[in-house]
């Protein structure tokens, strides 16, 4: 019991220093534009590579499932469009984007950590972590709304795509579902639990690897228990966000 | 000029500094020297604020670094330069993005006047040419100039070395202690160099603290270190290769004239 709580302390400490004031607002400004960059323009292509197919096996497997004379047939549209909405674009894509961005950052910081970068820029009299992790934070938090309209547009192209090559449903029908009871707030649920998400996939990715105390194997760990935690803590806070936000 | 004072520090049960009292002087190179784990790592993180010693004093020119607040110390930071055993320079800055970077963070000089200083400041360690490339494009002793050359951007008052000779050859071990001892005599900066190459004890060791065990055993100047009777230095003085090649030598000198 006293382990987590430590935890939760010194990553309430990190966060402290890292919400402090910059030195030089031009060098951070500098580093979030490369943050932006690095975390949010490199995840696009995976955004929407995932999301284009994830979009059309939802749309096949509801065909496929929930087919019957009783129900309409814009249903598939209107189930593939509440699923994409709801949960994917959101929380699996960020549970898809804690392996790639939080691994990254985690085994990133721990590389410097090992190499002294951390102590050069600390005897150098730089605020170290909030150099490094605030313009990280920033950085994804900014990004991850476009990501989540990537993902919501790439999986309904993959949804259609069904439809025109595959055949397994009426792109008209689909179209239709798609606009069937539009419920605007959702997309706004959709950004809000991503900017959670976000912000936890970058925070505690950064105190795993800021912390790192060691040599490769620390390093290799930090990201792991990087992933882990934040996966971990997006599945727990979906929940509370989902019961908030419902 | 750097003083402390009763240095105590331990982690956990295991004491690894223990009442230290020195003294390192301006505008010469301070070396501390001893085995490894000896503690002479640890001293070099009190000295630079990365470790708070529990007991003790460490005199920046008289004002107490672990007594100061946070500003205080900010400012003193930027008076201090540390050249680190694997030279930590930045991956994803050019060499000269690496050098210019304290300036672009601390200095109000317009980017021009910034470019010109980190120019010069690589000049000084022959370095001009590799201004473009990146520190994995470099050999281990250039990124040790560079490191240098970082170090001495913002003109500082103290520099640190930790280990500045660790995986160099020799030649390049020799460059790099005559680059530090000549920007030491010409910036006039209090140089503290942790080492236990015994190369740079003969060549640069004006001012030597000898530590063992966490005390310090002995200290003196680099002309009294094989003069001395102290048991342990003596121990680690013939414990060094190139001492113990010196000394292989001269017993098979012996045999030979036999």
């Amino acid at each position: 019991m006293v382990k987590p709580i430590t935890t939760l302390g010194q990553y309430l400490t990190l966060m402290g220093r890292v919400f402090s004031r910059p030195e030089r607002f031009h060098m951070y400004f500098k580093q979030y534009l490369n943050e932006m960059a690095q975390l949010g323009i490199n995840s696009v292509g995976i955004v929407l590579l995932i999301s284009f197919f994830i979009g059309a096996v939802i749309c096949i497997q509801i065909k496929l499932n929930i087919e019957s004379p009783w129900m309409p047939r814009f249903v598939v549209g209107y189930t593939t469009r509440e699923i994409l909405l709801l949960e994917f674009s959101s929380s699996i894509m960020c549970l898809i984007l804690a392996g790639k961005v939080g691994s990254n950052i985690a085994s990133e910081l721990g590389t410097m950590r090992v190499t002294q970068q951390i102590d050069a820029l600390e005897i150098m009299g730089v605020n170290s972590a909030s150099y490094l992790i605030l313009p990280k934070i920033l950085g994804l938090m900014t990004m991850i709304p476009f990501l989540v309209i990537f993902s919501i547009f790439a999986g309904i192209i993959g949804a259609f795509c069904t439809a025109w090559f595959a055949g397994i449903t009426n792109a008209t029908d689909l179209e239709y579902g798609f606009q069937y009871s539009f419920v605007e707030w959702y997309i706004w649920c959709s950004f809000i639990k991503a900017l959670f998400f976000a912000f936890i996939i970058a925070s505690v990715s950064a105190f795993f690897g800021y912390s790192v105390e060691g040599g490769s194997i620390a390093v290799g760990k930090a990201s792991t228990d990087a992933v882990v935690s934040s996966s971990v803590l997006i599945l727990f806070s979906d929940l509370i966000l989902t019961q908030l936000l419902s | 000029m750097i003083e402390i004072k009763s240095i105590y520090k331990s982690f956990e049960d295991r004491i690894v500094l223990d009442d230290i009292n020195f003294t390192f002087e301006n505008g010469k190179t301070n070396l501390i020297i001893g085995q490894s784990g000896s503690g002479k790592t640890v001293l070099m993180k009190c000295l630079v604020g990365l470790f708070i010693p529990e007991k003790g004093e460490v005199l920046y020119d008289g004002r107490n670094l672990i007594t100061m607040g946070k500003k205080e110390k900010k400012m003193l930071r930027k008076e201090m330069g540390m050249i680190f055993q694997s030279a930590a320079l930045f991956d994803s800055l050019s060499v000269l993005d690496n050098v210019m970077f304290p300036l672009n963070m601390f200095s109000n000089k317009t980017y021009r006047e910034r470019v010109k200083r980190a120019q010069f400041c690589l000049d000084r360690v022959n370095l001009i040419d590799a201004q473009n490339k990146y520190p994995g494009e470099i050999s281990g002793g250039m990124q040790k100039r560079v490191a240098i050359a970082r170090a001495i951007a913002l003109q500082p008052q103290y520099l640190f070395c930790d280990e500045p000779n660790s995986g160099l050859d020799p030649k390049t071990s020799l460059i790099i202690d005559e680059l530090i001892h000549d920007i030491t005599v010409e910036y006039h900066m209090t140089t503290v160099i942790n080492t236990h190459d015994m190369n740079s004890v003969l060549g640069i060791g004006e001012s030597i603290l000898f530590i063992y065990q966490g005390h310090k055993e002995w200290e003196g100047t680099k002309d009294e270190v094989f003069t001395a009777t102290n048991e342990q230095l003596n121990k680690f003085i013939f414990a060094s290769d190139l001492l113990q090649k010196v000394k292989l030598e001269q017993i098979r000198h012996l045999d030979f004239s036999k």
